[in-house]
Protein backbone atom coordinates (compact mmCIF):
# COMPACT_ATOMS: atom_id res chain seq x y z
CA UNK A 1 0.00 0.00 0.00
CA UNK A 2 1.49 3.37 -0.99
CA UNK A 3 0.59 6.21 1.55
CA UNK A 4 1.26 9.12 -0.53
CA UNK A 5 0.89 7.85 -3.95
CA UNK A 6 0.96 11.82 -5.75
CA UNK A 7 5.10 11.81 -4.21
CA UNK A 8 6.01 8.56 -3.98
CA UNK A 9 5.63 7.31 -7.47
CA UNK A 10 6.00 10.76 -8.89
CA UNK A 11 7.89 10.87 -12.59
CA UNK A 12 11.67 11.47 -12.11
CA UNK A 13 11.65 14.68 -14.23
CA UNK A 14 9.01 16.32 -11.77
CA UNK A 15 10.76 14.78 -9.15
CA UNK A 16 13.80 16.59 -10.10
CA UNK A 17 12.82 19.93 -10.76
CA UNK A 18 10.87 19.72 -7.12
CA UNK A 19 14.09 18.74 -5.57
CA UNK A 20 15.82 21.76 -7.19
CA UNK A 21 13.07 23.85 -6.41
CA UNK A 22 13.77 22.88 -2.70
CA UNK A 23 17.01 22.72 -2.56
CA UNK A 24 17.59 26.18 -3.23
CA UNK A 25 14.52 27.23 -0.57
CA UNK A 26 16.93 25.38 2.02
CA UNK A 27 19.89 26.67 1.31
CA UNK A 28 18.59 30.12 1.45
CA UNK A 29 17.16 29.31 4.89
CA UNK A 30 20.18 28.04 6.29
CA UNK A 31 22.51 30.65 4.80
CA UNK A 32 20.24 33.52 6.10
CA UNK A 33 19.82 32.18 9.27
CA UNK A 34 22.46 29.62 10.21
CA UNK A 35 26.54 31.38 10.57
CA UNK A 36 28.08 28.20 10.20
CA UNK A 37 26.23 27.78 6.85
CA UNK A 38 27.15 31.26 5.74
CA UNK A 39 30.24 31.30 6.28
CA UNK A 40 31.05 27.25 4.76
CA UNK A 41 29.29 28.44 1.53
CA UNK A 42 30.97 31.58 1.40
CA UNK A 43 34.50 30.16 1.81
CA UNK A 44 33.29 27.38 -1.20
CA UNK A 45 32.43 30.41 -3.29
CA UNK A 46 28.69 29.55 -3.94
CA UNK A 47 25.35 31.60 -3.48
CA UNK A 48 22.39 29.77 -2.93
CA UNK A 49 20.69 32.07 -5.19
CA UNK A 50 23.19 30.55 -8.25
CA UNK A 51 21.67 27.12 -7.30
CA UNK A 52 19.60 26.58 -10.38
CA UNK A 53 19.70 22.81 -11.19
CA UNK A 54 20.16 19.46 -8.61
CA UNK A 55 23.72 19.83 -10.09
CA UNK A 56 24.83 22.56 -8.32
CA UNK A 57 24.33 20.24 -5.12
CA UNK A 58 27.79 19.36 -5.59
CA UNK A 59 29.15 22.66 -4.98
CA UNK A 60 27.84 22.78 -1.95
CA UNK A 61 30.00 21.78 1.58
CA UNK A 62 29.56 19.07 3.11
CA UNK A 63 28.74 19.04 7.02
CA UNK A 64 30.52 16.61 8.69
CA UNK A 65 29.44 14.96 12.60
CA UNK A 66 32.34 17.45 13.65
CA UNK A 67 30.67 20.19 12.37
CA UNK A 68 27.43 19.36 14.47
CA UNK A 69 29.82 18.65 17.89
CA UNK A 70 31.69 22.27 17.17
CA UNK A 71 27.82 23.80 16.85
CA UNK A 72 26.46 21.98 20.10
CA UNK A 73 24.01 21.91 21.46
CA UNK A 74 22.00 24.31 19.12
CA UNK A 75 23.83 26.58 16.93
CA UNK A 76 23.17 24.44 13.98
CA UNK A 77 19.10 25.46 14.62
CA UNK A 78 17.52 28.29 11.73
CA UNK A 79 15.18 29.35 14.31
CA UNK A 80 15.10 30.48 17.84
CA UNK A 81 14.58 27.46 20.87
CA UNK A 82 11.01 28.85 21.34
CA UNK A 83 9.78 27.70 18.05
CA UNK A 84 11.39 24.32 18.72
CA UNK A 85 8.83 21.97 20.07
CA UNK A 86 11.17 18.40 20.13
CA UNK A 87 14.96 17.55 20.59
CA UNK A 88 16.27 14.87 20.18
CA UNK A 89 20.10 13.89 20.26
CA UNK A 90 22.48 10.82 19.69
CA UNK A 91 23.57 8.88 22.87
CA UNK A 92 27.01 10.32 22.34
CA UNK A 93 29.20 7.69 23.65
CA UNK A 94 32.21 9.09 21.49
CA UNK A 95 31.97 12.62 23.08
CA UNK A 96 29.18 15.47 23.38
CA UNK A 97 25.70 14.11 21.63
CA UNK A 98 24.89 15.68 18.39
CA UNK A 99 21.34 17.40 19.02
CA UNK A 100 18.94 18.09 16.40
CA UNK A 101 15.51 20.09 17.10
CA UNK A 102 12.03 20.00 15.25
CA UNK A 103 9.28 22.78 14.74
CA UNK A 104 5.54 21.34 14.87
CA UNK A 105 5.63 21.47 11.44
CA UNK A 106 8.85 18.93 11.34
CA UNK A 107 6.91 16.54 13.60
CA UNK A 108 3.76 16.37 11.14
CA UNK A 109 6.77 15.95 8.30
CA UNK A 110 8.01 13.47 9.63
CA UNK A 111 4.70 11.59 11.24
CA UNK A 112 4.03 11.62 7.77
CA UNK A 113 7.31 9.89 6.45
CA UNK A 114 6.93 7.01 9.04
CA UNK A 115 3.05 6.28 8.43
CA UNK A 116 5.02 5.92 4.84
CA UNK A 117 7.64 3.60 6.03
CA UNK A 118 5.04 1.85 8.09
CA UNK A 119 2.73 1.21 5.11
CA UNK A 120 5.68 0.67 2.94
CA UNK A 121 5.73 -2.70 5.18
CA UNK A 122 2.71 -3.63 4.29
CA UNK A 123 1.39 -2.14 8.28
CA UNK A 124 -2.16 -0.89 8.24
CA UNK A 125 -4.81 0.54 10.14
CA UNK A 126 -5.97 -2.28 12.47
CA UNK A 127 -2.00 -3.43 12.54
CA UNK A 128 -0.62 -4.03 16.42
CA UNK A 129 2.68 -2.10 16.28
CA UNK A 130 4.69 -3.68 18.86
CA UNK A 131 7.35 -0.36 19.25
CA UNK A 132 10.34 -2.04 21.25
CA UNK A 133 13.06 0.40 19.63
CA UNK A 134 14.00 2.85 22.54
CA UNK A 135 11.97 6.07 23.80
CA UNK A 136 13.59 9.13 25.14
CA UNK A 137 16.35 11.32 23.42
CA UNK A 138 17.12 8.00 20.70
CA UNK A 139 14.90 9.08 17.81
CA UNK A 140 13.74 5.54 17.02
CA UNK A 141 11.03 5.24 19.31
CA UNK A 142 8.85 8.14 19.36
CA UNK A 143 9.44 8.30 15.30
CA UNK A 144 7.45 4.83 15.10
CA UNK A 145 5.24 5.96 17.88
CA UNK A 146 3.82 9.16 16.12
CA UNK A 147 4.14 7.23 12.24
CA UNK A 148 2.23 4.54 13.68
CA UNK A 149 -0.57 6.47 15.40
CA UNK A 150 -0.60 8.91 12.35
CA UNK A 151 -1.09 5.44 9.84
CA UNK A 152 -4.13 4.65 12.70
CA UNK A 153 -2.24 1.32 13.89
CA UNK A 154 -2.52 1.04 17.71
CA UNK A 155 0.64 1.44 19.23
CA UNK A 156 2.17 -0.48 21.78
CA UNK A 157 4.81 2.17 23.67
CA UNK A 158 6.79 -0.48 25.36
CA UNK A 159 10.68 0.40 24.47
CA UNK A 160 13.55 -2.19 24.49
CA UNK A 161 14.28 -4.37 27.15
CA UNK A 162 12.67 -6.46 29.76
CA UNK A 163 12.20 -9.17 27.06
CA UNK A 164 9.87 -11.49 28.86
CA UNK A 165 7.45 -9.11 29.41
CA UNK A 166 8.00 -8.37 25.82
CA UNK A 167 7.26 -11.54 24.81
CA UNK A 168 3.85 -11.88 27.48
CA UNK A 169 2.53 -8.83 25.68
CA UNK A 170 3.20 -9.93 22.31
CA UNK A 171 1.11 -12.97 23.56
CA UNK A 172 -1.78 -11.58 25.42
CA UNK A 173 -2.17 -8.06 23.02
CA UNK A 174 -2.16 -10.04 20.27
CA UNK A 175 0.72 -7.86 18.46
CA UNK A 176 1.05 -8.09 14.74
CA UNK A 177 4.02 -5.96 13.90
CA UNK A 178 7.34 -5.53 15.72
CA UNK A 179 9.82 -3.10 15.05
CA UNK A 180 13.41 -3.20 16.96
CA UNK A 181 17.03 -3.56 16.14
CA UNK A 182 17.54 -7.02 14.19
CA UNK A 183 19.65 -7.94 17.03
CA UNK A 184 17.05 -7.14 19.83
CA UNK A 185 14.41 -9.57 17.46
CA UNK A 186 16.95 -12.58 18.08
CA UNK A 187 17.29 -12.09 21.34
CA UNK A 188 13.49 -11.90 21.57
CA UNK A 189 13.16 -14.91 19.61
CA UNK A 190 15.59 -16.70 21.97
CA UNK A 191 14.17 -15.58 24.89
CA UNK A 192 10.56 -17.15 23.41
CA UNK A 193 12.54 -20.46 23.16
CA UNK A 194 13.70 -20.70 26.70
CA UNK A 195 10.37 -19.80 27.77
CA UNK A 196 8.51 -22.44 25.34
CA UNK A 197 6.70 -19.75 23.86
CA UNK A 198 5.79 -21.29 20.19
CA UNK A 199 6.26 -18.42 17.20
CA UNK A 200 2.71 -20.23 16.29
CA UNK A 201 1.23 -18.79 19.45
CA UNK A 202 1.85 -14.95 18.21
CA UNK A 203 -0.08 -13.37 15.45
CA UNK A 204 3.01 -11.22 14.28
CA UNK A 205 3.34 -11.37 10.57
CA UNK A 206 5.99 -8.42 9.91
CA UNK A 207 9.12 -6.74 11.18
CA UNK A 208 10.42 -3.36 10.55
CA UNK A 209 14.12 -3.47 12.06
CA UNK A 210 17.36 -1.07 11.64
CA UNK A 211 19.00 1.49 13.36
CA UNK A 212 22.29 -1.62 12.78
CA UNK A 213 23.76 -3.06 9.77
CA UNK A 214 22.44 -6.53 9.39
CA UNK A 215 22.87 -9.56 6.47
CA UNK A 216 20.89 -11.11 4.35
CA UNK A 217 21.37 -14.36 5.99
CA UNK A 218 20.31 -12.47 9.56
CA UNK A 219 17.11 -11.52 7.93
CA UNK A 220 16.78 -15.06 7.07
CA UNK A 221 17.31 -16.38 10.61
CA UNK A 222 14.84 -13.32 12.09
CA UNK A 223 12.30 -14.30 9.45
CA UNK A 224 12.42 -18.42 10.29
CA UNK A 225 12.55 -17.76 13.84
CA UNK A 226 9.83 -15.19 14.65
CA UNK A 227 7.80 -16.27 11.10
CA UNK A 228 7.62 -13.08 10.10
CA UNK A 229 8.75 -10.90 6.83
CA UNK A 230 11.45 -8.80 7.99
CA UNK A 231 11.75 -5.12 5.98
CA UNK A 232 15.13 -3.19 6.92
CA UNK A 233 14.62 0.54 7.29
CA UNK A 234 17.34 3.12 7.49
CA UNK A 235 17.27 6.81 9.26
CA UNK A 236 19.51 8.83 11.75
CA UNK A 237 18.65 11.41 13.69
CA UNK A 238 20.73 13.84 11.96
CA UNK A 239 18.81 13.74 8.88
CA UNK A 240 15.45 13.09 10.42
CA UNK A 241 15.21 9.90 12.47
CA UNK A 242 13.84 6.44 11.26
CA UNK A 243 11.46 7.23 8.17
CA UNK A 244 14.88 8.36 5.75
CA UNK A 245 14.29 5.02 4.04
CA UNK A 246 12.85 1.56 3.66
CA UNK A 247 12.30 -1.52 2.20
CA UNK A 248 8.94 -2.15 0.46
CA UNK A 249 7.61 -5.51 1.30
CA UNK A 250 6.40 -6.57 -2.12
CA UNK A 251 10.34 -6.75 -3.23
CA UNK A 252 12.05 -6.64 0.07
CA UNK A 253 15.00 -5.52 -2.57
CA UNK A 254 16.30 -2.13 -1.91
CA UNK A 255 15.53 0.82 0.71
CA UNK A 256 13.25 3.61 -1.03
CA UNK A 257 14.40 6.85 -0.05
CA UNK A 258 12.15 9.35 -0.11
CA UNK A 259 13.39 11.83 -2.19
CA UNK A 260 10.69 14.39 -1.96
CA UNK A 261 12.67 15.55 1.51
CA UNK A 262 15.82 14.12 0.99
CA UNK A 263 18.00 14.02 -1.47
CA UNK A 264 21.16 11.48 -1.22
CA UNK A 265 24.45 11.04 -2.91
CA UNK A 266 27.26 8.35 -2.80
CA UNK A 267 30.83 9.73 -2.41
CA UNK A 268 34.14 8.17 -2.26
CA UNK A 269 34.70 8.99 1.38
CA UNK A 270 38.23 9.88 0.65
CA UNK A 271 38.19 12.20 -1.85
CA UNK A 272 34.62 13.52 -1.30
CA UNK A 273 33.44 13.13 -5.21
CA UNK A 274 30.40 11.92 -6.12
CA UNK A 275 29.71 8.18 -7.52
CA UNK A 276 27.77 7.12 -10.26
CA UNK A 277 24.93 4.71 -9.33
CA UNK A 278 25.71 1.23 -8.55
CA UNK A 279 29.37 2.30 -6.92
CA UNK A 280 29.52 1.54 -3.27
CA UNK A 281 30.44 4.91 -1.56
CA UNK A 282 29.51 7.03 2.07
CA UNK A 283 26.06 7.70 1.80
CA UNK A 284 25.31 11.74 2.06
CA UNK A 285 21.90 13.40 2.69
CA UNK A 286 20.78 16.95 1.95
CA UNK A 287 17.62 17.45 3.86
CA UNK A 288 14.58 19.66 1.82
CA UNK A 289 11.78 20.33 3.44
CA UNK A 290 13.08 20.25 7.58
CA UNK A 291 12.66 23.57 9.06
CA UNK A 292 14.54 23.47 12.72
CA UNK A 293 17.29 21.08 11.66
CA UNK A 294 18.51 21.14 8.08
CA UNK A 295 21.51 19.63 6.77
CA UNK A 296 22.92 20.05 3.76
CA UNK A 297 25.42 17.58 2.58
CA UNK A 298 25.71 15.85 5.64
CA UNK A 299 28.24 12.53 5.99
CA UNK A 300 26.27 9.74 7.59
CA UNK A 301 29.51 7.67 7.45
CA UNK A 302 27.48 4.65 6.22
CA UNK A 303 28.41 2.99 3.31
CA UNK A 304 26.21 1.82 0.59
CA UNK A 305 24.94 1.99 -2.73
CA UNK A 306 22.46 3.31 -4.93
CA UNK A 307 19.83 1.66 -7.50
CA UNK A 308 17.90 4.49 -10.00
CA UNK A 309 15.35 2.03 -11.27
CA UNK A 310 12.15 1.93 -10.24
CA UNK A 311 10.33 -0.97 -7.99
CA UNK A 312 7.72 -3.40 -8.77
CA UNK A 313 5.80 -1.92 -6.15
CA UNK A 314 5.16 1.26 -8.04
CA UNK A 315 7.25 3.52 -5.94
CA UNK A 316 9.87 5.76 -8.22
CA UNK A 317 12.45 6.78 -5.60
CA UNK A 318 15.93 6.08 -5.92
CA UNK A 319 16.89 2.88 -3.83
CA UNK A 320 19.67 1.90 -1.60
CA UNK A 321 21.04 -1.30 -0.74
CA UNK A 322 21.43 -2.08 2.52
CA UNK A 323 24.12 -0.55 5.17
CA UNK A 324 27.19 -2.57 4.66
CA UNK A 325 29.23 -1.17 6.99
CA UNK A 326 30.77 2.33 8.37
CA UNK A 327 33.90 4.17 7.59
CA UNK A 328 34.52 4.38 11.07
CA UNK A 329 34.09 0.74 11.91
CA UNK A 330 35.54 -0.52 8.77
CA UNK A 331 37.91 -2.62 10.29
CA UNK A 332 41.85 -2.76 8.62
CA UNK A 333 43.71 -5.60 9.87
CA UNK A 334 47.37 -6.15 7.73
CA UNK A 335 46.26 -3.65 5.11
CA UNK A 336 42.59 -5.79 4.43
CA UNK A 337 39.89 -3.33 4.58
CA UNK A 338 36.65 -5.08 5.87
CA UNK A 339 33.58 -4.80 7.95
CA UNK A 340 31.89 -7.12 10.45
CA UNK A 341 28.58 -7.64 8.62
CA UNK A 342 30.99 -9.50 6.49
CA UNK A 343 32.06 -12.23 9.08
CA UNK A 344 27.96 -12.50 10.52
CA UNK A 345 27.13 -13.23 6.72
CA UNK A 346 29.61 -16.10 6.57
CA UNK A 347 28.76 -17.49 9.98
CA UNK A 348 25.36 -17.40 9.28
CA UNK A 349 25.76 -19.25 6.25
CA UNK A 350 27.33 -22.33 8.20
CA UNK A 351 24.71 -24.21 9.46
CA UNK A 352 23.50 -24.61 12.86
CA UNK A 353 25.73 -21.67 14.24
CA UNK A 354 24.35 -19.20 16.42
CA UNK A 355 24.24 -15.76 15.43
CA UNK A 356 26.04 -14.39 18.44
CA UNK A 357 29.88 -13.42 17.89
CA UNK A 358 31.92 -11.19 18.72
CA UNK A 359 35.12 -9.86 16.60
CA UNK A 360 38.02 -9.59 18.69
CA UNK A 361 41.14 -7.04 17.27
CA UNK A 362 44.60 -6.98 19.09
CA UNK A 363 47.89 -5.97 18.55
CA UNK A 364 50.58 -8.05 19.26
CA UNK A 365 54.02 -6.97 18.89
CA UNK A 366 53.70 -5.07 15.25
CA UNK A 367 50.72 -8.10 14.09
CA UNK A 368 47.26 -6.79 14.53
CA UNK A 369 45.21 -10.63 15.27
CA UNK A 370 41.92 -11.41 14.08
CA UNK A 371 39.60 -13.18 16.75
CA UNK A 372 36.16 -14.47 16.27
CA UNK A 373 34.22 -15.62 19.52
CA UNK A 374 31.16 -17.98 18.09
CA UNK A 375 28.43 -19.43 20.81
CA UNK A 376 28.58 -22.92 20.62
CA UNK A 377 24.84 -24.17 20.51
CA UNK A 378 23.12 -27.53 20.22
CA UNK A 379 23.02 -27.94 16.56
CA UNK A 380 26.93 -27.76 16.57
CA UNK A 381 27.86 -29.37 19.02
CA UNK A 382 29.27 -32.67 19.45
CA UNK A 383 30.72 -34.91 22.08
CA UNK A 384 33.81 -35.50 19.77
CA UNK A 385 36.56 -32.70 19.83
CA UNK A 386 37.54 -33.23 16.29
CA UNK A 387 33.74 -32.40 14.95
CA UNK A 388 34.09 -28.64 16.82
CA UNK A 389 37.96 -28.82 15.64
CA UNK A 390 36.80 -29.31 12.04
CA UNK A 391 34.30 -26.28 12.49
CA UNK A 392 36.73 -23.83 14.23
CA UNK A 393 38.90 -25.01 10.61
CA UNK A 394 35.93 -24.43 8.41
CA UNK A 395 35.55 -20.70 9.31
CA UNK A 396 38.63 -20.18 9.57
CA UNK A 397 38.75 -21.30 6.32
CA UNK A 398 36.42 -19.15 4.90
CA UNK A 399 37.57 -15.98 6.84
CA UNK A 400 40.54 -16.50 4.69
CA UNK A 401 39.21 -17.16 1.66
CA UNK A 402 36.98 -14.33 1.81
CA UNK A 403 39.18 -12.21 3.12
CA UNK A 404 42.29 -12.84 2.80
CA UNK A 405 43.25 -12.88 6.50
CA UNK A 406 43.64 -15.68 9.01
CA UNK A 407 41.33 -15.48 11.75
CA UNK A 408 41.52 -16.97 15.50
CA UNK A 409 38.26 -18.74 15.87
CA UNK A 410 37.39 -19.37 19.29
CA UNK A 411 34.11 -20.91 20.45
CA UNK A 412 33.06 -20.15 23.56
CA UNK A 413 29.62 -21.31 26.00
CA UNK A 414 26.53 -20.35 24.98
CA UNK A 415 24.82 -17.09 26.52
CA UNK A 416 28.53 -15.45 26.96
CA UNK A 417 28.49 -12.58 24.61
CA UNK A 418 26.85 -9.80 25.59
CA UNK A 419 22.85 -9.54 24.46
CA UNK A 420 21.88 -6.24 23.09
CA UNK A 421 18.55 -4.48 23.68
CA UNK A 422 19.39 -1.72 21.04
CA UNK A 423 22.33 -1.57 18.69
CA UNK A 424 24.48 -4.16 18.94
CA UNK A 425 28.55 -3.85 19.23
CA UNK A 426 30.16 -6.64 17.97
CA UNK A 427 33.43 -5.35 17.27
CA UNK A 428 35.81 -5.32 20.35
CA UNK A 429 39.37 -3.04 19.37
CA UNK A 430 41.72 -3.10 21.91
CA UNK A 431 44.44 -1.90 19.86
CA UNK A 432 45.76 1.03 21.07
CA UNK A 433 46.55 3.04 17.52
CA UNK A 434 47.55 6.76 18.22
CA UNK B 1 23.19 -52.87 23.92
CA UNK B 2 24.07 -49.05 24.14
CA UNK B 3 24.33 -46.66 27.13
CA UNK B 4 22.95 -42.91 27.42
CA UNK B 5 26.38 -40.68 27.93
CA UNK B 6 25.49 -36.81 28.67
CA UNK B 7 28.04 -34.49 27.10
CA UNK B 8 28.53 -30.44 28.06
CA UNK B 9 30.36 -28.09 26.09
CA UNK B 10 32.76 -25.64 28.56
CA UNK B 11 35.34 -23.13 27.93
CA UNK B 12 38.54 -23.67 29.24
CA UNK B 13 38.18 -21.56 32.35
CA UNK B 14 38.73 -22.25 36.31
CA UNK B 15 36.01 -23.36 38.69
CA UNK B 16 33.79 -24.10 35.05
CA UNK B 17 34.11 -28.27 36.15
CA UNK B 18 33.30 -26.93 39.85
CA UNK B 19 30.35 -25.10 38.56
CA UNK B 20 29.14 -28.36 36.61
CA UNK B 21 29.87 -31.00 39.05
CA UNK B 22 27.71 -28.47 41.54
CA UNK B 23 24.89 -28.30 39.70
CA UNK B 24 24.50 -31.51 39.38
CA UNK B 25 25.13 -32.50 42.63
CA UNK B 26 22.54 -29.86 43.74
CA UNK B 27 19.96 -31.62 41.38
CA UNK B 28 20.79 -34.60 43.30
CA UNK B 29 22.36 -36.53 40.30
CA UNK B 30 25.23 -39.12 41.15
CA UNK B 31 28.12 -39.35 38.61
CA UNK B 32 29.03 -42.85 37.99
CA UNK B 33 32.24 -41.79 35.47
CA UNK B 34 33.36 -39.27 33.52
CA UNK B 35 36.32 -38.15 31.40
CA UNK B 36 37.18 -34.58 30.17
CA UNK B 37 38.89 -34.47 26.92
CA UNK B 38 40.49 -30.10 26.02
CA UNK B 39 41.95 -28.73 23.45
CA UNK B 40 43.54 -24.98 24.09
CA UNK B 41 40.05 -23.15 24.40
CA UNK B 42 37.61 -25.65 24.98
CA UNK B 43 36.70 -28.73 26.95
CA UNK B 44 34.30 -31.84 26.26
CA UNK B 45 33.62 -33.23 29.43
CA UNK B 46 31.52 -36.56 28.98
CA UNK B 47 29.97 -38.20 31.70
CA UNK B 48 27.76 -41.16 32.95
CA UNK B 49 25.24 -40.27 35.45
CA UNK B 50 22.09 -41.70 37.95
CA UNK B 51 19.47 -39.58 35.99
CA UNK B 52 20.08 -38.59 32.14
CA UNK B 53 16.80 -36.88 31.67
CA UNK B 54 17.37 -34.83 34.81
CA UNK B 55 21.21 -34.15 34.31
CA UNK B 56 20.41 -32.15 31.08
CA UNK B 57 17.58 -29.96 32.18
CA UNK B 58 19.91 -29.18 34.98
CA UNK B 59 22.79 -28.26 33.30
CA UNK B 60 20.37 -26.68 30.01
CA UNK B 61 18.58 -24.58 32.82
CA UNK B 62 21.88 -23.66 33.76
CA UNK B 63 23.07 -22.31 30.60
CA UNK B 64 24.97 -25.27 29.68
CA UNK B 65 25.23 -26.53 25.88
CA UNK B 66 24.54 -29.72 26.35
CA UNK B 67 24.80 -33.34 24.03
CA UNK B 68 23.36 -36.68 24.49
CA UNK B 69 24.48 -39.45 22.78
CA UNK B 70 25.65 -43.32 22.65
CA UNK B 71 28.28 -45.45 23.96
CA UNK B 72 28.92 -48.83 24.36
CA UNK B 73 29.94 -50.23 28.13
CA UNK B 74 32.18 -53.12 27.55
CA UNK B 75 33.11 -55.75 30.89
CA UNK B 76 37.11 -56.13 30.48
CA UNK B 77 38.55 -59.32 32.10
CA UNK B 78 40.34 -58.19 34.84
CA UNK B 79 43.89 -59.52 33.94
CA UNK B 80 47.36 -58.64 32.78
CA UNK B 81 46.67 -58.79 29.10
CA UNK B 82 42.95 -58.51 29.17
CA UNK B 83 42.48 -55.08 27.70
CA UNK B 84 45.02 -55.73 24.79
CA UNK B 85 43.19 -58.60 24.03
CA UNK B 86 40.00 -56.30 23.48
CA UNK B 87 41.78 -53.63 21.44
CA UNK B 88 43.37 -56.50 19.03
CA UNK B 89 40.29 -57.48 18.21
CA UNK B 90 39.06 -54.12 17.42
CA UNK B 91 41.71 -53.77 15.72
CA UNK B 92 41.21 -57.11 13.48
CA UNK B 93 37.41 -55.72 12.69
CA UNK B 94 39.00 -52.51 11.69
CA UNK B 95 37.00 -50.71 14.13
CA UNK B 96 37.91 -46.55 14.94
CA UNK B 97 37.38 -45.89 18.26
CA UNK B 98 36.58 -42.02 18.49
CA UNK B 99 37.25 -42.18 22.51
CA UNK B 100 37.52 -44.38 25.20
CA UNK B 101 37.39 -43.60 29.56
CA UNK B 102 37.70 -46.74 32.19
CA UNK B 103 34.91 -47.02 35.25
CA UNK B 104 35.98 -49.69 37.96
CA UNK B 105 33.61 -50.48 40.28
CA UNK B 106 32.19 -53.98 42.10
CA UNK B 107 35.29 -55.80 41.63
CA UNK B 108 34.98 -55.33 37.36
CA UNK B 109 36.78 -53.41 35.07
CA UNK B 110 34.47 -51.38 32.64
CA UNK B 111 35.75 -49.46 29.63
CA UNK B 112 33.25 -46.86 27.75
CA UNK B 113 33.92 -46.93 24.21
CA UNK B 114 32.80 -44.41 21.51
CA UNK B 115 33.63 -46.02 18.51
CA UNK B 116 33.17 -44.65 15.01
CA UNK B 117 30.24 -47.20 13.96
CA UNK B 118 28.55 -48.10 17.43
CA UNK B 119 25.83 -50.54 15.54
CA UNK B 120 28.95 -52.59 14.01
CA UNK B 121 31.27 -52.70 17.11
CA UNK B 122 28.15 -53.88 19.29
CA UNK B 123 27.54 -56.76 16.74
CA UNK B 124 31.07 -58.35 16.83
CA UNK B 125 31.52 -58.24 20.28
CA UNK B 126 28.48 -60.16 20.54
CA UNK B 127 29.84 -63.72 19.83
CA UNK B 128 33.40 -62.80 22.21
CA UNK B 129 34.03 -63.60 25.96
CA UNK B 130 33.35 -59.41 26.02
CA UNK B 131 29.96 -58.67 28.10
CA UNK B 132 28.39 -55.28 27.16
CA UNK B 133 26.42 -53.84 29.97
CA UNK B 134 23.12 -52.39 29.69
CA UNK B 135 22.14 -48.81 31.75
CA UNK B 136 20.69 -51.12 34.33
CA UNK B 137 23.91 -53.34 34.76
CA UNK B 138 26.00 -50.71 35.08
CA UNK B 139 23.76 -48.39 37.52
CA UNK B 140 23.54 -51.33 39.52
CA UNK B 141 26.68 -52.47 40.50
CA UNK B 142 27.72 -52.12 43.88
Amino acid sequence: MIWDEEFETMPREALDSLQAYRLRKIAERVYATVPFYKEAFDKAKIHPSRIKSLEDLKRLPFTNKTDLRDNYPFKLFTLPLHEVVRIHASSGTTGKPTVVGYTKRDIDTWSALMARTLSCAGVQKGDVVQNAYGYGLFTGGLGFHYGSEKLGATVIPISGGNTKRQIMIMEDFGSTVLVCTPSYALTIAEVMDEMGVKKERLKLRVGIFGAEPWSRNMRQQVETKLGIQAVDIYGLSEVIGPGVSVECIEAKNGLHIFEDHFIPEVIDPDTGESLPYGEAGELVFTTLTKEAFPVIRYRTKDITRLFPEPCRCGRTHVRMDRVTGRTDDMLIIRGVNFFPSQIESLLMDIEGLEPHYQIIVRREGTLDTLEVRIEVNEAVFSDEIRKLESLEKKVTGECREMLGISAKIKLVEPKTLQRFEGKAKRVIDERNIQ
Amino acid sequence: MKVKQISVFMENKSGRLAQITRVLGDADINILTLSLADTADFGILRLLVSDNEKAVRALKAAGFTVGENDVLAVDIPDRPGGLADFLELIGVNDINIEYMYAYRKGGKSILIFRFEDLDRAGKIFADTPFKLLSSEELYGLS
